[in-house]
């Protein structure tokens, strides 16, 4: 049996999904395919469910934050692999900061949950039907989103640093 | 154990005459029970100074305390994040009197390359720290280095010097409740 | 008395349950890792992690650094085998750069990236064995694992957190000091891995107390997105080094050994047995070392050596500019997988043209697997939890980040 490649995978997105597809780029021989976000947990499970496809690992979540782009402001990016095809797939979904909702995938992957805990203590993206979205790495009380663009790395209390020399003056602007 | 070094005893054959404070601190500086509060990398570096190469026991310390009532010493080694920050200062004041502190590594020392917004930068903001090892992480030569360091402090200090007043500056400083087992 | 304590009398709970704290320090979890366990007696009926408490976001940390300086970032990922992660990071860089690497410096790297392996391997499972309460198992295989840090020492001038590599290759060839401990290294080891392998593999004390010690089945550990040994020890053969060869893994002879029921012992197993397979690799790839040079022809990344940057203009300016970081880089994005210690590391890398990764994200194997651990010790003993945790190998920079 041949192995599915990149533009198989695509075709049959398409094909399933029609002009729900918003993009796609193969960027270093990952196939890249952005999708209205709330079809991206029905994709997934799609994927995962289909025989040929057989997508059947979750390797990691990521969010991204585009200040810049008006109306997609946040990315949350799925990569996701198939054994049998040996294919590593990206799926992308864009939300608008004012709208950051996108439905959990924690029904199909019990690996995605602590992924999304961890996009949403960076980045403030809630997981619809997540069991138990709380805050990870950080502490509970923490009161902003530390990973988006906007705010400093620095930790705020140190005094023995004289910024002029870190170069830290014109880094946030 | 060996002599005490000091003009003031008085050494005979098979004896020797000192004041009580030096032959106690004495036998404290060779039998410091360490109480390894290892987070990360350096953790990885002192368990090879415990181990069968550097081998920390030469100075009477294979006991690891892992409860910090029985420790003299807390040896923290590694980063200590934010959300970890009232969890050393608990350790540290659930230790008995007298303690020492250890602080192995830049991480522990300073935040070292960490300068981020969810690490603590130094552990001295939280509790006092006698004895700095830098490195990131410290070789176990260093980190030896730095507990005989912590060895000449157990052995010169003052049975009286945790009742002091400044001792008791210092901790309030930090607003740690002293208890030295006097009656309040 | 209050209406609740006046419940809790009347009906007092027949499973007499109690709520413990199992970390943040305690001396089994080798690092900073809560767990709150509810038990009946010495029986878990249900627990939850705390985790976090070593975070100190490398992620943001890497959106502010050069290329060349996160390095040292990713040494203090899984900070057991900082080659592994450094070597990764490079390979990142050079699939964005797209830059061909020299035969030598791949097979250098698989070199460097199994000893890193067997470091790894051996602290986790000497360290099963101290948690089972075998100390000697800790102490020997110890001394063995300072002749890799020599190793490192000779090629990085680091123990630990080596920073080793650049992209495009190494800082430094292999020395003739190097060569002289590698090949004493893969004489004496041997013999001294397999006198710890007898000490634990058929000891009857050892099986009983790791047979049956939180087990997880293969379905439930795909469905946690496992990797490494913790999958490979419930029958699941996923090794990216043959999924997605990269540095020539292709090349080498070797085998994926896979457990079967995902308790302790077949992961104490799988790992030894993976220590034996990066032997042989090693094995291979130095037998077969090409000649050549030891790093890439790539001037835009590769800094200059200092004598040339002193009398040689071009060295200037090329020293100058990745210093300054004024390279120009590709615009996309990559992900780059290599198999971990403790399983599929990947690097999600955002570049958006400038002198930093506009978004870096780490694959953390452990972070990812932890997750299923209150599953794997349901019903378990608390003695058994203890080895659950050292078995999976949870490493606490690698965890947080």
């Amino acid at each position: 049996m041949d192995k599915k490649n990149n533009h198989d995978y695509l075709s049959a997105i398409q094909e399933r999904f029609g002009s729900e597809v918003l993009a796609h780029e193969e960027s270093f021989g990952m196939l890249n395919v952005e999708l209205t976000p709330s079809k991206i947990h029905d994709a997934i499970a799609w994927l995962q469910a289909d025989q040929e496809l057989s997508v059947n690992y979750l390797t990691n979540i990521a969010g991204v934050h585009y200040p810049e782009a008006l109306g997609r402001e946040f990315a949350v990016v799925y990569q996701l692999h198939s054994w049998k095809n040996n294919i590593r797939l990206r799926i992308k979904g864009y939300l608008p900061k004012e709208n950051l909702h996108i439905a959990s995938i924690t029904d199909l992957f019990d690996g995605a949950n602590w992924m999304e805990r961890e996009t949403y203590d960076f980045f403030g993206i809630q997981f619809d039907g997540h069991p138990d979205l709380r805050r990870i790495l950080n502490m509970d009380d923490m009161d902003y989103f530390p990973m988006r663009k906007e705010y400093v790395l620095e930790d705020a209390t140190r005094e023995d640093k004289d910024d002029r020399f870190f170069g830290r003056n014109n880094i946030e602007q | 154990m060996g002599k005490i070094e000091d003009l003031e005893t008085i050494n005979g054959e098979g004896y020797q005459l000192t004041t009580l404070d030096k032959a106690i601190a004495l036998a404290r500086a060779n039998s410091v029970w360490p109480l390894p509060f290892a987070t990360s990398c350096c953790g990885i570096e002192f368990m090879a100074t415990m181990g069968s190469a550097y081998d920390l026991s030469r100075f009477g310390m294979e006991r690891m305390s892992f409860t910090p009532r029985q420790a003299d010493l807390l040896i923290v080694a590694g980063t200590i994040s934010k959300k970890l920050g009232p969890v050393l200062k608990r350790v540290y004041e659930q230790m008995a009197e007298p303690k020492w502190v250890l602080s192995v590594g830049a991480c522990a020392s300073s935040g070292g390359i960490f300068d981020t917004y969810s690490v603590l930068q130094g552990i001295d903001r939280i509790i006092p720290v006698d004895v700095y090892v830098p490195g990131c992480p410290p070789r176990p030569e260093q980190i030896i280095e730095g507990v005989m360091n912590i060895h000449e402090l157990v052995k010169k200090e003052s049975n009286r010097r945790r009742y002091s007043e400044e001792y008791k500056h210092l901790l309030e400083s930090y607003q740690i409740e002293i208890d030295n087992g006097q009656e309040k | 008395m209050s209406q609740e304590t006046k419940e809790t009398i009347l009906s007092p709970d027949p499973a007499n349950i109690a709520t413990i704290n199992f970390g943040p320090t305690h001396p089994s979890t080798h690092g900073i890792f809560q767990n709150i366990l509810k038990v009946d007696g010495e029986k878990i009926i249900s627990s939850e992690q705390t985790v976090g408490y070593i975070h100190r976001a490398f992620e943001k940390l890497a959106e502010r650094r050069p290329y060349n300086q996160i390095t040292p970032i990713t040494d203090r990922l899984n900070y057991c085998s900082s080659p592994i992660n450094n070597i990764g990071w490079e390979m990142t860089v050079e699939k964005l750069l797209g830059v061909e690497i020299p035969k030598r410096v791949q097979y250098m790297r698989v070199i460097i990236m199994e000893l890193a392996r067997i470091a790894d391997h051996l602290i986790c499972n000497s360290v099963i064995g101290v948690d089972a309460g075998a100390l000697t198992s800790f102490f020997y295989p110890f001394s063995e694992r300072e002749k890799i840090y020599e190793l490192y020492e000779e090629l990085s001038g680091a123990r630990l957190t080596t920073n080793m590599g650049r992209i495009g290759g190494f800082e430094r060839d292999f020395n003739p000091v190097f060569h002289q401990k590698l090949q004493s290294f893969l004489k004496t080891f041997p013999k001294a891995f397999e006198e710890f392998d007898s000490m634990l593999a058929r000891n009857r004390i050892f099986m009983d107390r790791t047979k049956g010690a939180g087990p997880i089945s293969a379905e439930r550990a795909l469905s946690y997105s496992f990797s490494g040994p913790n999958l490979r020890a419930t029958g699941v053969d996923y090794d990216v080094r043959l999924m997605n060869p990269y540095s020539s893994y292709e090349d080498f002879d070797f085998i994926v050994p896979v457990g079967v029921n995902g308790d302790t012992y077949d992961r104490f197993m799988v790992r030894q047995e993976e220590i034996r397979q990066s032997l042989r690799i090693i094995e291979q790839a130095y037998k077969n070392l090409p000649e050549g040079d030891y790093k890439a022809d790539l001037p835009d990344f590769y800094l200059p050596p200092k004598a040339e940057v002193y009398n040689n203009m071009e060295a200037l300016i090329y020293h100058f500019k990745i210093i300054m970081g004024e390279t120009e880089l590709p615009v996309g994005e990559v992900y780059h997988a290599v198999e971990g210690g403790n399983g599929e590391l990947g690097y999600y890398l955002i570049s958006d043209g400038g002198r930093t990764p506009y978004r870096l994200q780490f694959r953390r194997p452990c972070f990812i697997y932890y997750q299923a651990y209150p599953e794997m010790i349901k019903g378990m003993p608390i003695s058994d939890a203890v080895l659950t945790l050292s078995s999976i190998n949870v490493i606490a920079g690698e965890l947080d980040a």
